[in-house]
């Protein structure tokens, strides 16, 4: 057995039918495998079809048994594990913080580092939307946990294969 | 007649006509009286059952029968939840099956209206595909697809849910039925080269064994099968449902491995150096603790499912495909290796340890058993409950013949061995069916009994009436220092009062002396079903018995001098 835990970013294309959704995800929950983020969108030059991006952590083993299960599913085209492949991922968060006037210009510098942009500025709030990849995230969010956060909300990753290669 | 415009529920019998099937299996109400009142002029006869789960596991008996699918049919909210228990044992060993669910209005879907269930909900994780329709025109092709998925790959349970008014709607003769299935594999390409080094490892193995399982059943690779097995002199073993394949009667067949299998097939699988798997998943039944299992051996699986391939045990060559498929290509490469000192060892095993029991004294299942096989044959559907008399069953009843034998191994679904030998029966009229059941298995489906009457099924009911709960009996008596609980059928009916009460024949066998004459006379009777209730010493346990989660090499004999042997 391979018991090592990571993190495994799972791409698949999918039939766009009800039900698929509950499909996928109780092939990761039977086996108590948690989905940490989850992104769903139509194939827009296609919308037979969905285009899902899943990511989960547990073993190696685990996943592979599970991509095999996915792809069994008829509703399922391809499932594809990306995970440590050199491919295009992205997110993006929203961060809402609490911000009295004497705290704006120190929030306003750490959005800059991070190329955020203000989407909403209150007298006592300020909201930033912080795009690129999962890690840059959580960089700014770390960074951000010393102010007082209100809410974040997270996207999830997508990811895209580079070049010529479609994705799943 | 024929200017009558078409609805969705006469399109959706054609069509199911049209994939061949002749008789559907079910119990009507409200939500699929659209339905039913097309079948009133169908050529589709329609069984009805008493019990909806009944109906599936005669879906059950008829597509194992036939490799054809079985179809039921049933309404919403409880009549879909009664057939849970049988598609679940479809699914799990992999048996085709269409579930026609009748469905409130689509109008009235989600909003707890009377007998809404969500059945697609509630069946996901034990079907292999299913279908809610919402819009009349997909009716056709959605039953092609279900057939299509349901009796190709992997064949298993596929469930289409059709709301009151979808059946009920008029339909343009216009409809397209064409199978649209980008997502789904019905068979997947060999792996000429994986087949190649499988044939070499195959051929240069000084210990091979089979391991043969349902999918070769399935696959119809019987044929293949025995060709290879004659030409390369290698010892098979079969799993509980992989029986038949390959004669048991053949000297070659060491029967069945596992938790109750033969001593000899274990110690020939512990012994081997090359174990081949032909459809058969390593079940923990047989692999226990996959680690430890045959670990002196290299391991070859042949496998339709993908999912399947080191799912438990780890093997070194791994090959994708239909088993028949795979194996007419493997042929190809085999060279034939002098195996006869493994076969001689295999022999020995087979000599040394033998099935036994007693046959004097008190009435014994097995002897029961082993004389209906010896007076019935193989040439009959044996069908079975799950219990202690199903492993004596697998046990004592040679099956030479692929379909002719017929059991709940995946789920050990309870109740399944009468109905199922009703849609054996039903599917095989001019066959002898006969059906092991269990007294605390039969009393979960016996109201079946009215069906098997009315449509006077002479099916052999062979009752082994132990009042127990044998197997966890056994387990209790064994492994929890025989403290039993919960396992005392103490309030076992009459059988013979209620077989009469059904209209059918009942015999009763007390003494092992009356065995062969009872089940003589009983095999003679053929107007409708009978009953022989076998009253059997009640605190016999089936040997060999590995203990659960141990390796093959634990199996224990017969009941151990000192209890340590068990732990
Ligand atoms: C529906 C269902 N419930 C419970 C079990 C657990 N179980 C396995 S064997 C068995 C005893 C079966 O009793 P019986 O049919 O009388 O057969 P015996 O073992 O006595 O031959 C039970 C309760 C099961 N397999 N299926
Ligand atoms: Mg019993």
């Amino acid at each position: 057995m391979n018991n090592n835990i990571e993190k495994h970013s799972i791409s698949l294309y999918v039939n766009n039918k009800p039900g698929v959704l509950i499909r996928t995800s109780l092939v990761f929950a039977r086996r108590g495998y948690n989905i940490d983020s989850l992104v769903v969108s139509n194939d827009s030059n296609n919308p037979k079809f969905s285009r899902m991006n899943i990511e989960a952590t547990g073993d190696t083993d685990t996943l592979h048994l599970m991509l095999a299960q996915l792809n069994r599913l008829v509703d399922v085209i391809h499932a594809r594990d990306l995970s440590g492949e050199d491919i295009l991922q992205k997110e993006l968060s929203l961060v809402k913080l609490e911000c009295p006037i004497e705290k704006r210009t120190e929030l306003l510098q750490i959005a800059e580092a991070f190329s955020a942009k203000t989407i909403d500025l209150t007298e006592n709030t300020i909201t930033f939307q912080i795009a690129g990849s999962s890690e840059k995230l959580n960089r700014a969010e770390t960074l951000l946990h010393g102010y007082k956060i209100k809410e974040i909300v997270r996207t999830g990753k997508v990811l895209m294969t580079r070049g010529e290669e479609a994705t799943a | 007649m024929s200017d009558k415009k078409k609805t969705g529920a006469d399109i959706l019998l054609d069509t199911i006509y049209k994939n061949g099937v002749d008789k559907m299996f079910g119990l009507p109400g409200g939500a699929i009286i659209p339905i039913m009142d097309a079948v009133k002029d169908h050529p589709i006869d329609f069984i009805l059952t008493r019990h909806e789960q009944g109906a599936s596991h005669m879906a059950d008996g008829y597509a194992r029968a036939t490799g054809k699918p079985g179809v039921i049919l049933i309404t919403s909210g409880p009549g879909a939840t009664n057939t849970l228990t049988g598609i679940m044992t479809a699914q799990m060993d992999s048996v085709p099956m269409v579930i026609i669910s009748g469905q409130q209005a689509t109008s009235n879907l989600g909003l707890d209206t009377f007998q809404e269930a969500d059945i697609s909900g509630m069946s996901y994780p034990i079907v292999k595909h299913s279908y809610l329709i919402t819009d009349p025109k997909e009716i056709p092709k959605a039953i092609n697809e279900a057939f299509f998925i349901a009796s190709t790959g992997r064949p298993g349970p596929v469930i289409l849910d059709i709301p009151k008014d979808v059946a009920n709607a008029v339909i343009d003769e216009d409809y397209d039925d064409t199978i649209d299935l980008p997502g789904y594999l019905a068979k997947p390409e060999l792996d000429i080269d994986k087949i190649k080094d499988a044939a070499q490892m195959i051929s240069q193995a000084q210990k091979p064994i089979f391991l043969v399982g349902h999918g070769a059943i399935i696959s119809g690779a019987d044929k293949i099968l025995k060709t290879i097995v004659e030409d390369m002199n290698i010892p098979i073993t079969n799993s509980l449902l992989g029986k038949g394949c390959f004669p048991e009667e053949h000297p070659l067949n060491l029967g069945m491995p596992g938790m109750h299998g033969t001593a000899y097939a274990n110690m020939a699988l512990c012994e081997c150096d090359l174990v081949v798997s032909i459809g058969s998943r390593w079940d923990d039944r047989i692999a226990a603790s996959p680690k430890e299992f045959c670990a002196q051996a290299k391991k070859i699986h042949i496998d339709i499912d993908l999912v399947e391939i080191n799912k438990v045990v780890k093997v070194d060559i791994g090959l994708v495909g239909d088993a028949k498929d795979v194996l007419e290509k493997l042929h190809k490469y085999l060279e034939p290796n002098d195996t006869s000192k493994w076969i001689k060892t295999v022999n020995k095993f087979r000599k040394d340890y033998p099935l036994k029991y007693k046959k004097e004294g008190k009435l014994r299942a097995q002897h029961v058993i082993e004389e209906m096989y010896n007076l019935a044959g193989s040439d009959v559907i044996y069908t079975t409950d799950v219990g202690q008399h199903q492993m004596w069953a697998a046990q004592f009843i040679k099956i030479n013949s692929p379909r002719n034998w017929i059991s709940s191994g995946g789920a050990g679904t309870m109740g399944f061995g009468f109905p199922s030998a009703i849609g054996a029966q039903m599917a095989c009229p001019d066959r002898k069916v006969v059906t092991i059941v269990g007294d605390g298995s039969f009393q979960m489906t016996l109201s079946e009994l009215s069906t098997a009457v009315v449509n006077k099924l002479p099916i052999k009911i062979l009752l082994l009436n132990n009042r127990y709960l044998g197997m966890v009996r056994q387990w209790q008596n064994l492994f929890y220092e025989n403290r039993l609980t919960g396992v005392d059928l103490e309030g076992n009916p009459d059988f013979l009062k209620l077989a009469s009460a059904y209209g059918a024949k009942g015999f009763r066998i007390r003494r092992s002396s009356d065995v062969r004459k009872v089940l003589k006379e009983a095999l003679q009777y053929n107007a409708g079903p009978c009953l022989i209730d076998a009253v059997v010493e009640q605190h016999d346990n089936v040997f060999p018995m590995v203990p659960s989660g141990a390796n093959l090499d634990k199996m224990i004999l017969g009941f151990p001098q000192k209890r340590k042997e068990l732990e």
